[in-house]
């Protein structure tokens, strides 16, 4: 097996083994933790497609993150009120139908912001998409009807057949299950014909237009498949919280995928894992030791950008190598 | 004669005041070397970016294979069969050479939105794509990052991309650029090979290469095709001498 691999699978299953072995010692409170590694995780995977394999630095994703927590939201709460909303459907708690919902509203958005971000590039690219996270950002704090700035509580957590998802470890396990499926996607994207020419288009756009792959489909295309996913980690993140606020569209939200990734391992399949673990380890660690642990957090992206540029992947797998 | 591959007609593009190119007409035929020389400034740059599409002429058609493509795409001018290979960057230097070679084989097919099968196992490619490598003596360097080779290296990997996409005409902007005396001279015999695929539209500053090579030489000097002909007619041309061969002739 490749090291890489080996390290994956070694991740994998001490992210599946921590809440089982918290759980046993009765500490609770690391399940939802680990649950937040693993959807923050998601989200990050889904950022990692277009940033990572695109080379596309979206500092927007905050808004399909903050799109999957409305849909999420909005869902629960017209299914617990009753009331209809748009043509007469009544909502849903259901998490496969609030995770579809998810990711059509964040795949329609994104295609919208895509279809204008990516005549730019670069900084140019940086800002536009910025631009319109803190639009969709402003919306929803000025929109009354969803709690506006207050946000939007969610009585009980959406429904997954069969699973009480408000039990801790059973919705540990959904968000892991999702997950999973989200790591497999991305690792057969990255193979497979679509993988290779945006990997290439990233590399080198000209060339790539000049054997005859038009870039623009290509980028657009992961562009929204990565709102998509990111869209539906948004969703159980407002599920894991019971609570959707303007926060999770804001620009520190974006920010922090961005830092996830980078701290993982930029355009590696685990780096959004090893990242989202870090994260929230040192967030929780560090933040139990000074109020100021966004400083220190600050010094390991410092050095991780300046002598570890491939993260944490990086330094246990070594550089990638492409067949 | 026969109907030419590449028909340049009248091409006509300003910068400003400068006119980089000033009603350039060239016509490429099938099985030639048509070599395109000029000093420095001479617009030879210019007039390879409006033919590959990077760069739009005000004015003038570009015929491939009798259909008009000066509003095309690059990409659209690749797919119906322009090839252009390239002074210095690689295709995707962090992918192997094989993978390049790939990566053309699929645009040829016209497929690249395909989400699930894994490259490497997908024999229509990775064959295709072995096989051009072996045409250009890379095979045994297959499998080595395109940034790792050697500068001669990157060079048959660019004729090898070349080949995977069924090219109607070639466009070599200065292959031999960087190269050592021996590299050129392995690169010369191959060029010779390679126009039986398809003619070259050749720009080059090696002399020698392009004395041994072309079939027809077209001189630009100033934005203007001041002589095209034989090597002999160019060799002898006294405009020819004067605006650009100097002390080579």
């Amino acid at each position: 097996m490749k090291r890489e691999n080996a390290i994956n699978l070694v991740l994998l299953l001490a992210l599946l083994a921590t809440p089982f072995i918290a759980q046993a010692m009765g500490e609770t409170f690391t399940v939802t933790l680990v649950t937040r590694i693993a959807i923050l995780a998601l989200a990050a995977v889904g950022l990692n497609i277009a940033l990572g394999l695109g080379g596309l630095v979206s500092f927007g994703h905050a808004a399909f993150f903050g799109t999957g927590g409305y849909a999420a939201g909005i869902l629960a709460s017209h299914a617990m009120s009753g009331e209809p909303m748009l043509f007469g459907f009544e909502g849903s708690n259901q998490m496969p139908v609030v995770w579809l919902a998810a990711a059509i509203a964040a795949g329609i958005v994104s295609l919208a912001i895509g279809a204008i971000s990516l005549r730019t590039s670069g900084v140019y690219f940086i800002m536009i998409t910025l631009a319109f996270a803190q639009m969709v950002y402003y919306f929803a704090i000025s929109w009354p009807a969803y709690g506006g700035e207050d946000g939007l509580s969610i009585v009980l957590r959406n429904a997954f057949p069969g699973v009480n998802t408000m039990r801790p470890m059973e919705f540990f396990l959904v968000c892991f299950g999702v997950l999973l499926a989200a790591l497999i996607f991305s690792a057969l994207l990255r193979s497979s014909r679509f993988g290779a020419a945006l990997q290439a288009v990233r590399q080198n756009e000209v060339r790539v237009a000049s054997i005859g792959i038009s870039p623009m489909p290509i980028r657009l295309t992961a562009f929204v498949l990565s709102a998509m996913i990111t869209a539906v980690a948004g969703a159980l993140y407002a599920d894991l919280n019971r609570f959707v606020s303007p926060s999770m569209l804001s620009w520190h939200m974006s920010g922090e995928l961005i830092v996830l990734i980078i701290l993982g391992g930029t355009g590696r399949l685990m780096g959004p894992v090893a990242g989202a673990a870090l994260f929230v380890v040192l967030e929780f660690w560090l933040g139990g030791i000074t109020e100021r642990w966004q400083f220190f957090l600050g010094l390991i992206l410092l050095v991780t950008v300046l002598f570890a540029r491939g993260g944490v992947i990086g330094l246990l797998a070594g550089k990638e190598r492409h067949g | 004669m026969a109907e030419p591959v590449l028909a340049i007609r009248d091409l006509r593009k300003s910068f400003g005041a400068l006119k980089a190119t000033d009603g350039v007409s060239i016509d490429l035929y099938p099985g030639e070397i048509h070599a395109l020389i000029g000093p420095n400034g001479a617009g030879k740059s210019t007039l390879i970016h409006q033919i590959c599409g990077t760069l739009r002429q005000d004015s003038g058609q570009i015929r491939l294979a009798g259909q008009e493509i000066g509003h095309r795409t690059v990409a659209e001018r690749a797919r119906l069969g322009l090839g252009r290979t390239f002074q210095i960057s690689s295709l995707a230097g962090e992918f192997s050479a094989l993978r390049n070679v790939m990566l053309a084989v699929q645009a040829g097919q016209g497929s690249s939105f395909r989400f699930f099968k894994p490259v490497m196992r997908d024999r229509a490619l990775t064959e295709a794509a072995m096989e051009r490598l072996e045409r250009v003596g890379l095979a045994a360097r297959a499998h080595v990052p395109a940034s790792e080779l050697s500068h001669g290296e990157k060079r048959q990997l660019e004729i090898a991309i070349a080949l995977a996409l069924d090219v109607k005409a070639f466009l070599l902007d200065e292959p031999m650029a960087g190269m050592g005396p021996e590299g050129s001279k392995v690169l010369t015999g191959f060029l010779d090979r390679l126009r039986q695929e398809a003619p070259i539209l050749l720009v080059e500053h090696d002399m020698d290469a392009v004395f041994a090579l072309a079939d027809r030489i077209s001189v630009l000097v100033y934005g203007r095709v001041i002589a095209t002909g034989t090597v002999d007619e160019i060799r002898n041309d006294p405009a020819v001498r004067t605006a650009y061969l100097g002390d080579h002739a």
